[in-house]
């Protein structure tokens, strides 16, 4: 008798947990196509401008910290690794060693935003931003590299925020045994996000800091 | 090899992510040293070039791309033709317009 109570527990049970990933992480994908669309807009925004002033951007282009981009670059990119070694290391059920490369992942979102803050107050303060005291003497075309390069980084950069605030649900989750590796779904979802994030810098970068012509 | 592959088909490999991870950063300092040179009207197709090779390395390995079922790479494909459509349709516009420029 309690044998056939304890199948009907673990079918209701089962019944009650059943999850389809795969379906799950199609829809992370549509959502991904739809900020990849969102950011593709400002891409071909970027390049027309490009086009009708490529002296203008190529010379705004040489004003941008080259230092600080390539600092950022190799930041995201390692947090994209660190991130995937987290999610690797929770399906091999090494939580600690989840947990800390998780984390580790945050601290790169958090520097890369803090390097951002230190790159913007630097052009803010040469009076570089819009209706900013210097823009008004810029020509044209580099008041739209500034422009594109505030609005393009900006928002970027809130989807830094926004991914960094995915990973603190995901460390609550994993420290409360609410994602295991049996369970790893969202997580992976949310790595999928800081990944089109890390894509869309990688994309950024050299069109903000490193096409000068000559 | 079977240990290396998790049931939804991602390398549960670390020695591969990090070998990933060292091309990026590769990739990475070969693009910046780059800029430095002049290329004329090659610079920005190999910015692009560089950028775009980044991008498949992120997707196909740390975003499971490789490892994951076919839709997925048809869903990627039909989103990349889509904005490459819009790229080329503005270009057309901006190309031949007389009022601009």
């Amino acid at each position: 008798m309690s044998n056939e109570s304890e199948i009907i527990v673990t079918q209701n049970s089962e019944m009650h947990i059943h999850r389809d990933d795969e379906a799950s992480k199609i829809g992370m994908w549509l959502f991904l196509f739809t900020e990849l669309l969102l950011f593709g807009g400002m891409f071909i925004l970027y390049a027309a401008y490009r086009f009708m002033f490529s002296d203008a951007f190529s010379i705004a282009s040489i004003r941008l910290d080259r230092i600080i981009g390539s600092v950022n670059t190799i930041i995201l990119l390692t947090s994209s690794l660190t991130v995937v070694l987290s999610i690797t290391a929770l399906k091999r059920n090494q939580k600690k060693f989840a947990i800390f490369l998780l984390l580790f992942t945050m601290i790169c979102g958090l520097l890369f935003l803090v390097n951002k803050y230190f790159e913007w107050s630097a052009k803010i303060q040469h009076g570089i931003y819009p209706k900013g005291p210097e823009m008004a003497n810029l020509p044209d075309g580099e008041v739209m590299f500034y422009g594109l390069y505030y609005v393009m980084t900006g928002l970027h950069g809130l989807h830094v925020l926004v991914g960094l605030i995915f990973f603190t649900f995901i460390l609550i989750f994993v420290l409360k045994n609410k994602i295991t590796s049996e369970n790893i779904q969202k997580f992976e979802n949310s790595g999928l996000y800081w990944h089109l994030v890390d894509i869309i810098w990688i994309f950024l970068f050299p069109l903000f800091y490193l096409i000068h012509a000559y | 090899m079977e240990n290396n592959k998790s049931h939804t088909g991602a390398s549960l490999n670390y020695g591969l992510y990090i070998s990933v991870w060292l091309g990026l950063i590769a990739l990475t300092m070969t693009t910046v040293a780059l800029s430095g040179m002049n290329f004329a009207s090659l610079t920005v197709p190999i910015a692009i070039a560089i950028a775009v090779a980044k991008s498949v390395m992120v997707a196909g390995y740390f975003m499971h791309v490789k490892f994951d079922s076919k839709i997925f790479k048809i869903f990627i494909a039909v989103c990349i033709v889509i904005f490459l459509t819009m790229i080329v349709l503005t270009f057309f516009d901006l190309t031949f317009r007389t009022d601009i420029k």
